[in-house]
């Protein structure tokens, strides 16, 4: 390597098998108390339905188990170990008392059917937690039952669709944007809507002589992402919602992006009617290797009617209870009420910074993406002068005339020790590089970062080839996807 | 850093934002909470939330041992904290994590392809009968009503718009499916039959002659497991299609509902339908094995509108507490933990049903059963609560055909004191020294354990 990294060095690194391949008859990592009432026979109770053989299941010690995981963690990136750019997946610091709050006994032993009675410290963090997204979002209501970003957006166009019905015509479509998170088409149709293709103007944004155009009494709603995922805010947002509405349309908005806005500005502020948070973005709970996440849905108040079943309230007493009595409920779409122990992390999360925190959250959120802006600026492409927020966008067009793309040039960081940031995405932009640092990055962990992505565009143009075969300093170099695909091999099995 | 991008103050960076918008004010929300004053907060919480009473329900939610090497491992920053495992190279400890998760859930459903997880087992049974119905071309769908009713209402939500019209088959004297009624349900429309075996009863349901049914009329089998810990000494429905499971059990914090893991397992030749991420197995440049997501041609980031659903994010954490439980226990101890549960719920069927009526005797059952007694339930539990003790879910909202009845649930964390201390106080009359002899009683038992 001619660019040496000051970020990363190698280290020796566990080899480890599958966890079958260390099993062997005998060996065991569990004990189970003396049983306190009499033996049963379980071929007698069961008759034809006893299961006599457990197949190839692990019999491993617990120091193994300890070493195999442990081992594992390390061939794994993650936020704990460096600045992690993912654009719009919004990859913050996850805070440690977070985690041990949500462990507290009453709090991750509650069960979901016991008593309100006994369950006031449960309703009391879903109403708390309820109302201050509630305020965050600047809606009239909430809830928090959805357990992932996409999920919310089933709920919340749900909602569309059954206030629309209420007025007696459900409509037919939605309105996306091209530059849409692919979740946004596919939740369309899982309602049953039909998807239409909103296309962005130069400047990235939304085309409002297309909107007009398109805009009738078809559309249920629009589904946008603000800022959008260009990381640029919508300038004319109040005038795509006054097209929305002044023909009966919703305006649904995607809060992907929410980490840009909190504190700064409220959706509810400029028109938008029903929106979906991802608390494992914006709200700090750890993505966990691709979740738990946990995907509330904001709405106005001629929305509410039609909010999922049950809904905390408080009683005169001033108790909180559920209620189910919901007649325009649209129903559940989750059993219980949702990813509870996400919210005990989102609300110690908001408990921490109070009003001026999450103010500043947002503002460090913003200042370091510029910051990256200007400092790879003229060394990658950037296809949209337009001012951005939260995250930045590049363009592999410097880099693809050496046959470079956006995927090597991830490739690459990687042996500068960052993880990638988000490739190929959006869409509207060719060979894209969306970078989102959050505000949990120092300035000298950014400042080693653009340290990173300068020399690796010097190495496209002096050697292109060690970064077309990056990564080198990894346990396994690129890995043969277009196999997997043809003959998927997804499950270990024994030698027979 | 301003100056270095060339502006004064922070504000100008908001600037795109109109000015009419922009928040002038502090939000309202509590002022900044020192950490020491946010433990104490959420301590408070846990006191007004039962944290110390004995608990006899289950429905879906079951309060297992949970061994304390998940917590250790699942708290490593590096699985923590890392995102989706899209970036192979530097992803491979979740991607053979998931792959081993994928390979035990097969092992232990019968199943031969399983995917890296769903939302919930009520989210995954709605997405299995989807991937049914995909595959057959066929739209309605039968559910059994012993199918946990919150399943049925998020079945219910998902299938209004999707147009595939539900048709509920009731069930028998002996709390399982009733054939005949499913039989005369099912039509030529049918592209599959619902059903949830232990059902929401603890009944075992007679997988074979359901499944015989259904396939004989052209429609596929989905089985919904909630009950994960059943499977260490109940056959699994491998007669199945599709299963979609709850893995609560393996070692998920009950957590007032959640986080938990769905799961859904299938055949091979099913699995071009099957929503959620996958993980497989293939080679680097230089021939080592590693592991990729993989058929993502399935998923809404390739496919969008196209796409077998919308999921997106999953479970992955909660889904290597499961794999670590499963790992733990391993061949031997998944069956000697789940005869356990099964000792402990026979000998409390048994101490119940001298107080009332225990019904759905005709059929296997696991850990769960149903008590119906002349007394509201809620009378019996307000009873028990004053004795810190939570007793079986009252079922009248759910099923009022069973009248004064309740859901019972014991696991191998139930103590027989428990069971006695609940059997005692089942019935109305003077106030019995229940607890007391049973506290006598323990020790007897306490002392003849040290003696043994």
């Amino acid at each position: 390597m001619k660019h040496i990294t000051r970020k990363a060095s190698l280290q020796v690194n566990q080899n480890e098998g599958l966890i079958f391949e260390k099993s062997s008859a005998g060996k065991a990592a569990w004990k189970l108390p003396p049983l306190d009432v009499p033996e049963v026979d379980a071929s007698k109770l069961l008759g034809a339905s006893e299961r006599k053989d457990l197949g190839s299941m692990p019999e491993v010690s617990e120091i193994e188990i300890i070493r195999h995981f442990t081992r594992l963690s390390t061939w794994n990136y993650a936020i704990d170990l460096g600045m992690y750019p993912l654009g719009s997946c919004t990859m913050k610091y996850n805070p440690r008392v977070n985690e041990a709050v949500a462990r507290v006994e009453g709090i991750a032993n509650g069960h979901p059917y016991q008593p309100e009675k006994i369950s006031q410290g449960a309703l009391y963090i879903l109403k708390t937690l309820s109302e201050q997204l509630i305020e965050i979002t600047g809606m009239d209501a909430i809830t928090l039952q959805p357990a992932a970003g996409a999920h919310g957006e089933m709920t919340g166009l749900l909602m569309v669709r059954a206030y629309h019905q209420s007025k007696g015509n459900a409509r037919k479509k939605i309105l996306i944007p091209d530059s849409a998170h692919g979740t946004n088409p596919a939740t369309a149709a899982m309602v049953n809507y039909a998807v239409e293709n909103l296309k962005s103007d130069s400047r990235g944004m939304v085309d409002l002589a297309a909107l007009e155009a398109q805009m009738n009494e078809d559309v249920a709603a629009l589904m946008l992402t603000n800022p959008n995922t260009l990381g640029v805010f919508e300038q004319d947002i109040h005038k795509i919602a006054d097209i929305l509405h002044a023909k009966g349309g919703l305006l649904y908005m995607d809060g992907a992006n929410m980490n840009a806005l909190v504190g700064k500005v409220r959706p509810g502020d400029f028109g938008v009617d029903v929106m979906h948070l991802n608390l494992h973005k914006t709200f700090s709970t750890p993505h966990g290797g691709g979740g738990p996440g946990s995907g509330p849905v904001a709405i106005k108040k001629i929305l509410e009617p039609f909010l999922p079943t049950p809904v905390v309230v408080t009683k005169p007493d001033g108790t909180f209870a559920f209620d189910y009595n919901r007649p325009q409920s649209v129903g559940r779409v989750r059993a219980f009420y949702g990813n509870f122990g996400m919210f005990v992390r989102a609300l110690a999360y908001i408990q921490a910074n109070g009003p001026d925190g999450l103010r500043q959250t947002t503002e460090d959120a913003v200042l370091n993406a510029n910051y990256i802006r200007k400092g790879l600026e003229g060394t990658y492409d950037l296809p949209y002068s337009t001012p951005t927020m939260h995250e930045v966008v590049f363009s592999d067009k410097l880099q693809a005339k050496k046959g470079v793309r956006t995927m090597d040039i991830a490739k690459r960081l990687i042996d500068y020790g960052f993880h990638p940031y988000t490739t190929a995405f959006p869409l509207i932009v060719p060979g894209a590089l969306m970078i989102e640092p959050t505000e949990s990055e120092s300035k000298e962990e950014m400042d080693l970062f653009i340290e990173a992505m300068t020399s690796i565009a010097a190495e496209v143009e002096e050697d292109p080839q060690t970064v077309l075969d990056a990564p080198h300093s990894t346990r396994v170099s690129r890995l043969d996807e277009t196999a997997a695909a043809r003959r998927p091999v997804l499950r270990w099995k024994p030698a027979v | 850093m301003l100056k270095a991008i060339g502006l004064r103050s922070v504000d100008d960076l908001f600037a795109p934002i109109p000015a009419e918008y922009r928040l002038t004010r502090d939000l309202k929300v509590p002022r900044q909470m020192a950490e020491s004053e946010i433990v104490d907060f959420f301590r408070q919480r846990s006191r007004e939330n039962g944290e110390d009473y004995t608990s006899f329900l289950g429905a879906g939610a079951y309060a297992h041992y949970r061994p304390v090497i998940i917590d250790s491992l699942i708290s490593r920053g590096e699985f923590l904290t890392a995102y989706t495992p899209y970036q192979a190279e530097i992803s491979q400890g979740t991607l053979q994590a998931i792959f081993e998760f994928q390979s035990m859930i097969c092992e232990l459903t019968g199943m031969e392809v399983a995917n890296a997880s769903m939302y919930d087992g009520s989210t995954a049974a709605a997405e299995a009968v989807m991937m049914a119905v995909r595959l057959t071309g066929r739209r309605s769908v039968v559910v059994a009503r012993s199918l946990h009713p919150e399943y049925r209402e998020v079945l219910a939500t998902y299938a209004t718009h999707q147009g595939m019209p539900l048709t509920v088959a009731g069930f028998d004297d002996d709390g399982r499916l009733n054939l005949e009624e499913l039989e005369k349900s099912i039509t030529a429309e049918t592209g599959c039959v619902l059903i949830q075996s232990p059902n929401f009863f603890g009944t075992i349901e007679d997988v074979a002659s359901i499944a015989e049914i259904a396939h004989k009329h052209g429609a596929m089998l989905v089985v919904s497991i909630a009950e994960a810990v059943s499977l260490g000494i109940v056959e699994p429905p491998r007669d199945a299609d599709v299963i979609a499971m709850e893995a609560q059990s393996f070692g998920v914090p009950l957590g007032f509902g959640g986080p938990y893991c769905g799961v859904i397992a299938t055949r091979e030749k099913f699995v071009r339908q099957m929503p959620g991420r996958l993980v497989g197995q293939t080679i680097d440049k230089q021939g080592r094995r590693g592991f990729v997501l993989t058929l993502a041609t399935r998923e809404q980031h390739i496919r969008r509108e196209k796409a077998t659903s919308n999921i997106c994010t999953n479970q992955a954490l909660v889904a290597l507490m499961v794999n670590i439980f499963m790992t733990v226990y391993g061949k031997v101890g998944l069956k000697e933990l789940a005869k356990q549960n099964l000792a402990k719920t026979a000998y409390a069927a048994g101490e119940f049903a001298k107080h009332g009526k225990v019904l759905f005797g005709g059929a296997p059952r696991f850990n769960e059963f149903v008590m119906q007694t002349s007394e509201d339930p809620k009378a019996i539990n307000s009873r028990l609560l004053e004795r810190k003790i939570v007793g079986g879910l009252p079922l009248k909202k759910f099923y009022p055909e069973l009248g004064n009845a309740a859901l019972w649930c014991c696991t191998e964390l139930t103590t027989r004191s428990a069971i006695d201390d609940a059997a005692g106080l089942l019935c109305e009359g003077p106030a019995r020294p229940t607890t007391e002899r049973s506290a006598k009683e323990k020790e007897k038992e306490e002392a003849a354990e040290v003696a043994r």
